[in-house]
């Protein structure tokens, strides 16, 4: 192919990045003058291969990231809805691992599903999973290392949590309805649910907390010590239960340090 | 020509597009499999199971780390975080060969996962030039890079494509990708001879060739219109073409490429022993020819 062969249109016209953008994500603007067919003729179906390819490749790192909302509002609609969504929201990023971010926040007000409270949660939780399979890797402390704190050393300790652990506060029975979808877990009931993400070896697993729980954890998040965190949980959760937020914490293997001070 | 080839240490043998699910396969019976290919992006996380088997079969297997986000041909500058990303894989993986792709795929900090076409002009050459210029300081390496599959043209274009991505490699002294399927798509949605592409190419710098399957569509006139799906065999069309390519630059390290309704394991690793086949009968034929 050489120079002279190249394809000629009637006018050059040039086309920037923004027009092919814009034409890419809206399916009913015009093909940008300039784009051509072999015979040097504007393009139309050959430029909607590359509106196909972008909305398919969106549409599927949805449909691979959201498997409970997709099983919940069905595969069909579910691929109407991506559409939309990802036309509003295209990657802000190249990693599609985390794609989908703001959909909990869409769901609310996209018309289709305002009236489905409990969807935002849904993907607020199928996120936070994601997140920990991606998350760094740590290994958890041995338990036994806990007991050898003294009772003043302990307060003092800042725990490291493992950088997959996340806590989300539903107001829906978020944990429930991931396990019945996809763990044959029993009939979700009505209810919120305080959820550890963490994660088994590469495995992201769900862990329903006691009350107070959630606070407890996201305070060790913030950085701060046990005994500080400890004093919060208690005088925002009078009957709160120590020994069974740390049971929950070692069975989700979420401790990889402790940090004497 | 074949002594004129930068070194590399992929070997001059076949590889596949890694998927997940061939994890075990691969260590259990790689077959005519000799090093892996994996996309950069899919392996940006901090941890996790996926980075695991990465450096597991790091140990077994040259990698090829294969871009397909840095928009090389983007307006706009290389997006920073997206760069150090890329750095910090390159710098522990430290892989056989870095490779991306002559197109953009982010424009005002969108990212539309899909490789996205530029017209060849001076302002697109300064541009690429420039970028590549980044990304192999940046990485401390030479990068190849790759010519792309077309569904129409630009009428501003002012260089073909062969000339463009020549000019690309003389100015940045990249080595180059050569994409069999994607010159045989381009060639045919674009009308001219895959032939003509490749005589005109700088064969002699290439480092790496990929082979994959592509879908078979119309234009509103009828005219047909090749899709790059990496959803099925090697067409052989293009199996052909890898024949002449290979005349002429000798084995080299050549990819199947597999990324939609990936097959079973036999299946992916049949097609990597045909390309193996292909090079040896193209290099024993070779040394007939001397010999005689």
């Amino acid at each position: 192919m050489t120079q002279d062969t190249l394809p000629q249109a009637p006018a050059r016209a040039t086309v920037s990045q923004a027009e092919f953008r814009a034409a890419i994500l809206n399916a009913q603007a015009d093909v940008p003058e300039g784009l051509v067919n072999p015979d040097g003729q504007q393009a139309s179906k050959r430029f909607s291969v590359y509106r196909n390819n972008v909305v398919h490749s969106l549409s599927e790192a949805m449909l691979t990231g959201f498997p409970v909302l997709t099983k919940l509002l069905g595969e069909e609609f579910f691929r109407e809805m991506a559409k939309v969504y990802l036309r509003i929201h295209p990657p802000a990023s190249q990693l599609m691992m985390h794609y989908g971010a703001a959909l909990p926040g869409f769901l609310e007000s996209f018309p289709g599903t305002l009236h489905l409270k409990y969807l935002p949660d849904v993907a607020r939780l199928e996120l936070a999973l994601r997140r920990a399979y991606h998350a760094g890797d740590a290994d958890p402390i041995d338990p036994a290392e806990l007991t050898t704190l003294g009772q003043h050393e302990l307060m003092e300790a800042h725990l490291t949590l493992a950088p997959a652990c996340e806590v989300l506060q539903a107001k829906w029975p978020a944990k429930s309805i991931w396990d019945f979808n996809m763990a044959d877990g029993p009939q979700p009931s009505a209810g919120g649910e305080d959820i550890l993400i963490s994660r088994i070896g590469y495995e992201p697993k769900t862990f329903l907390l006691p009350e107070g729980a959630a606070e407890f954890i996201s305070s060790l998040l913030k950085g701060r010590s046990f005994g500080t965190t400890l004093g919060l949980a208690t005088s925002n959760t009078p009957d709160f239960d120590l020994t069974a937020t740390l049971t929950v914490l070692i069975a989700a293997q979420a401790i990889t340090g402790i940090d004497r001070a | 020509m074949l002594n004129q080839r930068n070194t590399t240490t992929l070997p001059d043998g076949a590889g596949v597009g890694y998927k997940p699910q061939h994890f075990q396969d691969l260590l259990n019976a790689p077959g005519a499999v000799t090093w892996l290919e994996i996309h950069a992006e899919n392996y940006m996380g901090d941890g996790g199971r996926q980075i695991a088997q990465l450096r597991h079969l790091a140990d077994h297997f040259p990698i090829s780390v294969h871009g397909v986000g840095a928009s090389i041909g983007g307006e706009t500058r290389l997006d920073p975080e997206h760069l150090a990303r890329l750095k910090k894989l390159v710098d522990w993986l430290n892989p056989a060969s870095f490779s991306e792709h002559l197109a953009w795929s982010t424009h005002d900090s969108a990212f539309l996962n899909d490789l996205l076409p530029l017209p060849y002009t001076k302002d697109t050459l300064t541009r690429v030039t420039a970028h590549i210029n980044e990304v192999q300081d940046l990485l401390g390496r030479k990068m190849l890079l790759e010519n792309p599959s077309s569904y129409l043209a630009f009428a501003e274009s002012t260089w073909s494509e062969p000339d463009f991505i020549r000019e690309v490699a003389r100015r940045t002294g990249c080595g180059l990708l050569l994409d069999v399927n994607n010159v045989f798509i381009s060639a045919t949605n674009l009308e001219f001879e895959a032939l003509d592409y490749l005589d005109a190419y700088p064969l002699e710098l290439v480092e790496e060739i990929h082979l994959a399957g592509h879908d078979e569509d119309a234009d509103e006139l009828g005219r047909k219109l090749l899709i790059d799906s990496h959803g099925k065999p090697v067409d052989e069309p293009v199996w052909a073409l890898f024949d002449h390519v290979i005349a002429r630059t000798g084995a080299r390290p050549a990819l199947i490429e597999w990324d939609n309704d990936v097959p079973d394991w036999e299946i992916l690793e049949s097609e990597a022993a045909r390309a193996t086949a292909q090079m040896e009968a193209v290099v024993a034929g070779q040394s007939l020819m001397v010999s005689a």
